[in-house]
C-alpha cells in the first residue's frame, strides 16, 4: 500500500471506531420506553395500569413489571406517565401478581390519597395487611404510596404472560391523588419483589419501564 | 528458518492469519459462547440463577473462557507449548517485524510501552467521553436527557474505567519503555510477563464496556456489597474486569520491582538513579501488595453473585463492613499508585528544564516511600461515619495526616530545584508546574477529608470528588501528558507542534481548574456524589461546570489533532536530545536499537549534575570489560 | 555553561517571604471574618457549628501554606527564568540541610497540631461532630442516657424514621425538638445508605445489620435538609426530603398528629428493634 492509502485506512479505521464506540454508548443511553398520557378532561385523569409477576416477552420474560393503558385502550409496556398539574389524578391498578409481603410494614397504608383511603376489589381500606401486599404504587415526592394487594396463592387461571386480561386472576385497587406543581417526579414499588435477585431489589426494580418510572407533571 | 530469510511480502489477508490481535478477538468471542453455554449448562436448577433472565455462572464463565481464547489467540500459549515439546526458550523471534508487532504478542519492552500508550489511550478517551455524557445530563436539576439508571451506568464506567486504565498510565507506557533503558539494561526481568500485563489491559477495558449489554452497573467505581450483590449482570463485567486489571497491576509491580532491583547497570548506585526510577519502584511496591487485595473482594462478590455465599449479606451472616474494609485497603495504597508516579515524571522533568541539580534527591525518595509506607495505616478515612471503629477515629486522621509529610517533601524538592534555577518554559515544563499548582489544591483539599469533623460535612459529597479530580487528572494526568511532551521526541522520533501543544496546555490547564473548583463548593451546598437530580438552585453553578467540561474535552481533541498531525502528516524528525537533558535514555539514537545497548553501559555519573564542573559523562557505553564484581 | 553567578545581589528570599506575609495578612482576616460566617453547614446545631469552626480554621490554616507554595512558584517562574535561547546551567545546588530540616519541622509540627487538635474537637468539644459512631459510641455528651432517640431507616428508595419513646411510632416525615439532645439510630433494611442531614451537620451510613448512632442538638427551629450521601441504586439521587426543627411542644403536637394519622397501620409494624432482618433474601423465582 502507498503512504497515502495506508494513512487514509488508519483515518477511516480510527473515525469507524470512534462511530461504533459513540453508537454503543449513546444507544444505551437513548432507550426510554414511551410516554403515556392520562386521558379524560380537566380536573380529573384517569390512568390504567397492570402488574404481571412475568412479562413473558423479550428482553425479560421472567421480569415483574408495570403495564399501562393507552388512550386507545392497548395495554403498553411503560411506566412514564403524564398528567395535567394541579388536577386529580384517577388511577385503576390491575393486580395479576401473587404476594410477597412488604419488607417494611410501615407501607401497609394508603397515604397521600385523596381521603386517605383506596380502594380494593370495591372496598374501601385504610390498611392493608402488609404480608398480602404483592406491590406498592409510590410516589415519594408528592407523599403518595399505596399498598396493592396480591392475588392469593391458590387461586385458578392465574396470568402468566402479559399483558393479562380481566378473565384472569386478579385484585382492582383505585384511588386518587392530587398532582401540584409541574415537574418529572419519580414513582417506584417499595416491596422486594423482583424474583431471584438478591435482597429482592435488583433487575426489574431498578429498571425503568419494569418496577420504576416517572411522573411528568406537566401545565 | 529465521523470521527474516523470508523475503517476498506476503498479501494484507494473509498477514492477518497468525498469532495476532484479531486472532486473539475471534478467539475471544468464540471462547465467550463457549463458556455461557457451558455456564448455562451449569445452571440448570439451580433456582435462583434460572429464574431472573441472567445467569451469572453462564456469564463468568463466558469471560473466562472469552479471556483464554483472546491469550490463545495472542499466542500465549505457544511459549509453553513449545518448552513442553523441547524448543529452546527464545524471546528474539517475537521481537522483530515491522508495524505488526505493535498488534501482536511482542517481548521487547519499548513496543510494549507504545502498545500501552495507545491501549490505555484510548480507554482514557472512552472514559472522557462518559464524562461528557455525564455532564449532559447535569445540565439540569431533574433527568431530562438521560433516564436515571443510565446515567448511573454512565457514572460508574467512567470511574472503573479511568481507575482501571489511569493504574498503569504512567507505569504501562513509560514505566515499562523507559526504566530498563534508564537503568542500562537491556530488557526487563520478565518480557512475557510484561506483556501479559498489557494484553490483559484491552481484555479489561473491552470486558468494561460489554457491561452495557447486561443492563449496566449502578454502583460507581466503588461497587459497595450488598449494592453490587444485588445488581443485574452488568456488575460481572466490573468484577472480571477489576479482577483482570488487578491481576495486571500485581504482575507488573512484580516486574518493575525485579527488573529495578536486579537489572541496573554496572555503577547504576542508588543514589545514581534516576528519580522516576525511584518512583515506578514506590509505586511497584504498593501495586504488588494492594492489588492482591482487590483481587481477593472481587473474587467474593463473584461468588455472592453466583455460588450463593453470603460473605457481604448481613442478613445472612456476612457484612458490608467486609467489603469495605477490603475494598479500600485495596482503595487507598490504589490513590497512591496514581500519585507516585507524577511525582516521579515531575521531578524528572524539573531539573532537565531548570538546568540545577534536583534539589534534595534523598529527600525526595524519603518522601516517596513514606507515602507508600503510610497509605497503607489510612483506608479507614474513607469511613468515617459508617460507624465501625468509632474509636479508631483520632487513629486514622493522625496517620491521613502524617502522609501530608512526605508528601510535602516533594514540594520542597521543586521548589528547591526552582530556586535560582534557569528555567526554559518548555511544554513539558508547563504540564510539570501546572501540576505542582494543581496537587497543591487537592492535597490540601485532602486535610478537610481527613478531620473528621470536617469530613461529616464533605464525606460523600461534591467536595471529595473534587479533591480527587484535582489529584488525579489535575495531577496524574498532567504528569501523563508532561511525559508524552517530554518523551515522545525520543519514542517515536517526531517533534510535536509547539504551538498546538501549548494551546492544548493552556486550555486544560484554565478550564480543568474552571470544572473542578467549583464542585468543592457544590459540594459544601449539600450536593451529593453520583446523582442525576440536584437541588434546582445549583443549576446555575452546574451548568458553568459543564460548560467548562465541554471545553476541557475540547482541550483533548486539541492534543489528539496535534498527534495526528505531528505523527502521520508533518513527522518533523526530533533530534536525539532535543532538550539537552542528561538522562541516560536522551543519549541513546532515535530509534533505539532493540537490544538498547549493543554493550552494558557502566555509569558514571549522576543523570541531574547540571551546572556541577567537571561532571564526567553520564555513563561510558563501550567499556572495554565488566568491571570487578563488587564495585 | 560556566556563568559565575553573583552570590546574593537579590534577596530573593525576603522578597518571597514579604509577598506571602502581605497576602497573608489579606487573605486571612477576610477568610475568618468575611467567608467564615458563611462556611457550611452553619450553626443551627453544636455539632454543625463545631463543624463549621474546623472548616473556617482549615481554610485560614491551609490557605497561607498555599500561598506560601504559589507565591514561590510564581516568583521563580517570573524571576529565574531563561531568557536568550541558549541553554545556560544553574547554580549546582543538591539540597541544603537547615531548609530541609525547617520544612521537615514545621511540617510535623502543623500536622501533629491538626490531629490533635482534630481529635479533641472530635471527642470532647462537639462529642463525634453529628458523625455516625456505631453501636458504642465512645464520644458522648452530657445528658446522653436521657437523649431523645430517633431510628432513621434507610431502604431502596426512601427514609422513613421511628420515635420508640412515642410508642415505635414510625413516619415518613421527620421533625426533631430544639434545643434537645437527640439520638440517631441510623440503620438500613437493604443495602448502604448514608443519612445526611445537612444543617443539622448529621451524617451516618445506613448499614444494614448496624446500629449507627449519631448525636445531635439543634439551637433554633426551622428546617433542614436530608439527603443520602452513598450511593445506593437508582433512584439514590432522589432520597432527599426536607426535616423540620421544631420548638418542644410544637412537636409533641406533631407527634400526637402523626400517632392518630398512623393508628391503623400502628399494629402492624414491627416491635422496634436496633437492627431488622426482614424476610426474603431472595424471592423465588
Amino acid at each position: 500500500m502507498s503512504r497515502t492509502a495506508r494513512t487514509f485506512s488508519v483515518a477511516a479505521g480510527i473515525a469507524f471506531g470512534v462511530a461504533l464506540i459513540v453508537y454503543y454508548i449513546v444507544s444505551y443511553l437513548v432507550v426510554t420506553p414511551p410516554v403515556i398520557a392520562g386521558t379524560g378532561a380537566q380536573p380529573t385523569t384517569h390512568l390504567t395500569l397492570q402488574t404481571v409477576a412475568s412479562l413473558g416477552f423479550k428482553p425479560h420474560p421472567d421480569w415483574v413489571s408495570y403495564l399501562v393503558r393507552n388512550q386507545n385502550g392497548k395495554w403498553v409496556h411503560s411506566t412514564i406517565l403524564r398528567v395535567p398539574a394541579n388536577s386529580t389524578v384517577d388511577l385503576t391498578i390491575y393486580q395479576f401478581d401473587t404476594a410477597t409481603g412488604l419488607r417494611n410494614p410501615f407501607w401497609g397504608e394508603p397515604q397521600g390519597t385523596v381521603g386517605g383511603t383506596m380502594n380494593i376489589d370495591g372496598k374501601s381500606l385504610t390498611v392493608l395487611d402488609p404480608d398480602l401486599a404483592s406491590h406498592t404504587f409510590a410516589i415519594p415526592d408528592l407523599g403518595v404510596s399505596v399498598p396493592l394487594k396480591g392475588v392469593a396463592d391458590d387461586a385458578k387461571n392465574q396470568c402468566s404472560i402479559a399483558p393479562c386480561n380481566l378473565g384472569e386472576a386478579h385484585t382492582t385497587v383505585k384511588f386518587s391523588f392530587k398532582t401540584g406543581k409541574p415537574g418529572k417526579y419519580r414513582w417506584q414499588c417499595f416491596v422486594p419483589c423482583a424474583a431471584g435477585f438478591l435482597l429482592g431489589f435488583g433487575g426489574p426494580m431498578q429498571s425503568i419501564g419494569y418496577m420504576d418510572g416517572y411522573l411528568e407533571v406537566v401545565k | 528458518m529465521s523470521a527474516t530469510a523470508i523475503t517476498v511480502r506476503r498479501p494484507v489477508w494473509r498477514r492477518l492469519i497468525g498469532f495476532n490481535m484479531l486472532t486473539g478477538l475471534v478467539l475471544g468471542i468464540g471462547g465467550w459462547f463457549l463458556g455461557a453455554w457451558i455456564g448455562g449448562q451449569m445452571a440448570i436448577g439451580h433456582d435462583y440463577l434460572v429464574g431472573t433472565d441472567q445467569n451469572d455462572v453462564g456469564i463468568y464463565m463466558g469471560y473466562l473462557f472469552g479471556l483464554i481464547g483472546w491469550l490463545v489467540g495472542l499466542g500465549f500459549a505457544n511459549y509453553p507449548i513449545g518448552r513442553l515439546l523441547g524448543r529452546p526458550p527464545t524471546l528474539r523471534h517475537h521481537e522483530t517485524g515491522g508495524w505488526t508487532r505493535y498488534f501482536r504478542l511482542c517481548t521487547d519492552h519499548k513496543v510494549i510501552g507504545l502498545q500501552y500508550l495507545f491501549g490505555i489511550g484510548i480507554f482514557f478517551f472512552i472514559g472522557g467521553l462518559n464524562a461528557m455524557l455525564m455532564r449532559t445530563e447535569l445540565l439540569r436539576p431533574v433527568e431530562q436527557v438521560w433516564p436515571a439508571g443510565q446515567y448511573l451506568t454512565l457514572v460508574g464506567l467512567h470511574g472503573t474505567m479511568m481507575i482501571m486504565m489511569t493504574s498503569a498510565f504512567i507505569l504501562g507506557p513509560f514505566g515499562n519503555y523507559f526504566v530498563p533503558i534508564m537503568i542500562g539494561a537491556q530488557r526487563m526481568a520478565f518480557p512475557r510477563i510484561e506483556a501479559l500485563t498489557f494484553w490483559l489491559t484491552p481484555a479489561a477495558g473491552l470486558i468494561l464496556m460489554s457491561a452495557i449489554a447486561f443492563g449496566g452497573i449502578p454502583f460507581g467505581w466503588t461497587g459497595y456489597a450488598p449494592l453490587s450483590d444485588q445488581a443485574r449482570s452488568g456488575a460481572d463485567a466490573y468484577v472480571m474486569a477489576f479482577l483482570l486489571i488487578a491481576l495486571s497491576m500485581t504482575l507488573i509491580g512484580i516486574n518493575l520491582m525485579a527488573t529495578i532491583l536486579t537489572m541496573r547497570a554496572p555503577g547504576m548506585s542508588w543514589t545514581r538513579l534516576p528519580i522516576f526510577v525511584w518512583g515506578v519502584l514506590a509505586t511497584s511496591v504498593l501495586m504488588a501488595l494492594a492489588s492482591p487485595v482487590l483481587v481477593a473482594v472481587m473474587s467474593m462478590v463473584l461468588m455472592d453473585r453466583s455460588a450463593n455465599t453470603s460473605f457481604f449479606l448481613a442478613s445472612a451472616g456476612g457484612s458490608p463492613y467486609l467489603y469495605e474494609n477490603l475494598f479500600w485497603f485495596f482503595g487507598h495504597p490504589e490513590v497512591y499508585i496514581l500519585a507516585l508516579p507524577g511525582f516521579g515524571i515531575v521531578l524528572e522533568i524539573l531539573p532537565v528544564f531548570a538546568r540545577k541539580p534536583l534539589w534534595g534527591y534523598r529527600l525526595a525518595v524519603a518522601g516517596m516511600f513514606g507515602v507508600t509506607i503510610l497509605s497503607f495505616m489510612v483506608w479507614q478515612h474513607h469511613l468515617f461515619v459508617s460507624g465501625m471503629n468509632a474509636g479508631l477515629r483520632p487513629f486514622y486522621m493522625l496517620t491521613t495526616e502524617l502522609i501530608s509529610i512526605p508528601t510535602g517533601f516533594i514540594f520542597l524538592n521543586a521548589m528547591g530545584t526552582l530556586w535560582r534555577a534557569r528555567i526554559r518554559f518548555t511544554v513539558p515544563m508547563l504540564f510539570a508546574l501546572a501540576f505542582f499548582f494543581n496537587f497543591l489544591i487537592g492535597g490540601l483539599s485532602g486535610v478537610f477529608l481527613s478531620d473528621v469533623p470536617s469530613d461529616v460535612t464533605t464525606h460523600g459529597s461534591y467536595f471529595v470528588m473534587a479533591h480527587f479530580h484535582y489529584t488525579i487528572m489535575g495531577g496524574l494526568v498532567f504528569a501523563f501528558f508532561g511525559a508524552i511532551y517530554y518523551w515522545l521526541p525520543k519514542m517515536m522520533g517526531v517533534v510535536f507542534n509547539e504551538r498546538l501543544a501549548k494551546i492544548h496546555f493552556w486550555l486544560m490547564f484554565v478550564f480543568f481548574n474552571l470544572t473542578f473548583f467549583p464542585l468543592f463548593a457544590a459540594g459544601f451546598l449539600d450536593m451529593p456524589r453520583r446523582v442525576s437530580t440536584y437541588a434546582p438552585h445549583l443549576q446555575w453553578l452546574n451548568d458553568f461546570v459543564s460548560a467548562s467540561a465541554y471545553m476541557l474535552g475540547f482541550s483533548m481533541l486539541v492534543f489528539l489533532a496535534n498527534l495526528v498531525w505531528s505523527l502521520v502528516f508533518a513527522r518533523i524528525p526530533a533530534a536525539e536530545n532535543p532538550w539537552a537533558s542528561r538522562g541516560l535514555e536522551w543519549q541513546l539514537p532515535t530509534p533505539i536499537p532493540v537490544e538498547n545497548f549493543a554493550r552494558i553501559p557502566v555509569i558514571t555519573s549522576g543523570p541531574y549534575e547540571y551546572g556541577v564542573t567537571g561532571a564526567p559523562p553520564v555513563a561510558d557505553f563501550m567499556p572495554a570489560a565488566l568491571p570487578a564484581a563488587g564495585s | 555553561m560556566t556563568e559565575i553567578v553573583p552570590e546574593r545581589v537579590h534577596p530573593h528570599g525576603w522578597r518571597i517571604v514579604g509577598i506571602w506575609l502581605l497576602l497573608t495578612a489579606i487573605s486571612v482576616p477576610l477568610i475568618v471574618l468575611v467567608l467564615g460566617p458563611h462556611l457550611p453547614p452553619g450553626n443551627v446545631s453544636g455539632e454543625a457549628g463545631g463543624q463549621r469552626d474546623a472548616n473556617v480554621l482549615l481554610t485560614a490554616l491551609l490557605v497561607p501554606i498555599a500561598l506560601l507554595v504559589c507565591v514561590f512558584f510564581v516568583y521563580s517562574v517570573a524571576v529565574f527564568r531563561n531568557s536568550g535561547e541558549a541553554i545556560v546551567d544553574g547554580p549546582p545546588l543538591k539540597g541544603h540541610a537547615g531548609a530541609q530540616l525547617l520544612w521537615i519541622v514545621l511540617t510535623s509540627v502543623i500536622v501533629l497540631a491538626l490531629a490533635v487538635w482534630g481529635s479533641y474537637t472530635l471527642i470532647v468539644s462537639t462529642h463525634g461532630a453529628g458523625g455516625g459512631q456505631g453501636p458504642d459510641p465512645i464520644a458522648l455528651p452530657k445528658g446522653h442516657q436521657h437523649a431523645l432517640p430517633i431510628q432513621v431507616i434507610g431502604q431502596q428508595w426512601e427514609w422513613t424514621f421511628r420515635y420508640p419513646t412515642y410508642g415505635g411510632l414510625e413516619t415518613r416525615d421527620i421533625a426533631i425538638p430544639a434545643n434537645t439532645l437527640v439520638a440517631f439510630h441510623v440503620t438500613s433494611i437493604d443495602v448502604t445508605h448514608s443519612f445526611w442531614a445537612y444543617e443539622l451537620g448529621v451524617k451516618a451510613d445506613a448499614v444494614p445489620g448496624v446500629d449507627n448512632i449519631a448525636f445531635v442538638t439543634a439551637r433554633q427551629t426551622g428546617f433542614f435538609q436530608v439527603r443520602c450521601a452513598e450511593l445506593c441504586g437508582l433512584w439514590h439521587g432522589h432520597m432527599a426530603k426536607k426535616g423540620r426543627i421544631l420548638s418542644v411542644s410544637a412537636f409533641q403536637a406533631w407527634i400526637a398528629a402523626a400517632q392518630k394519622r398512623n393508628a391503623a397501620i400502628g399494629k402492624y409494624l414491627p416491635k422496634y428493634n436496633h437492627v431488622y432482618f426482614p424476610a426474603p433474601l431472595r424471592r423465588a423465582g
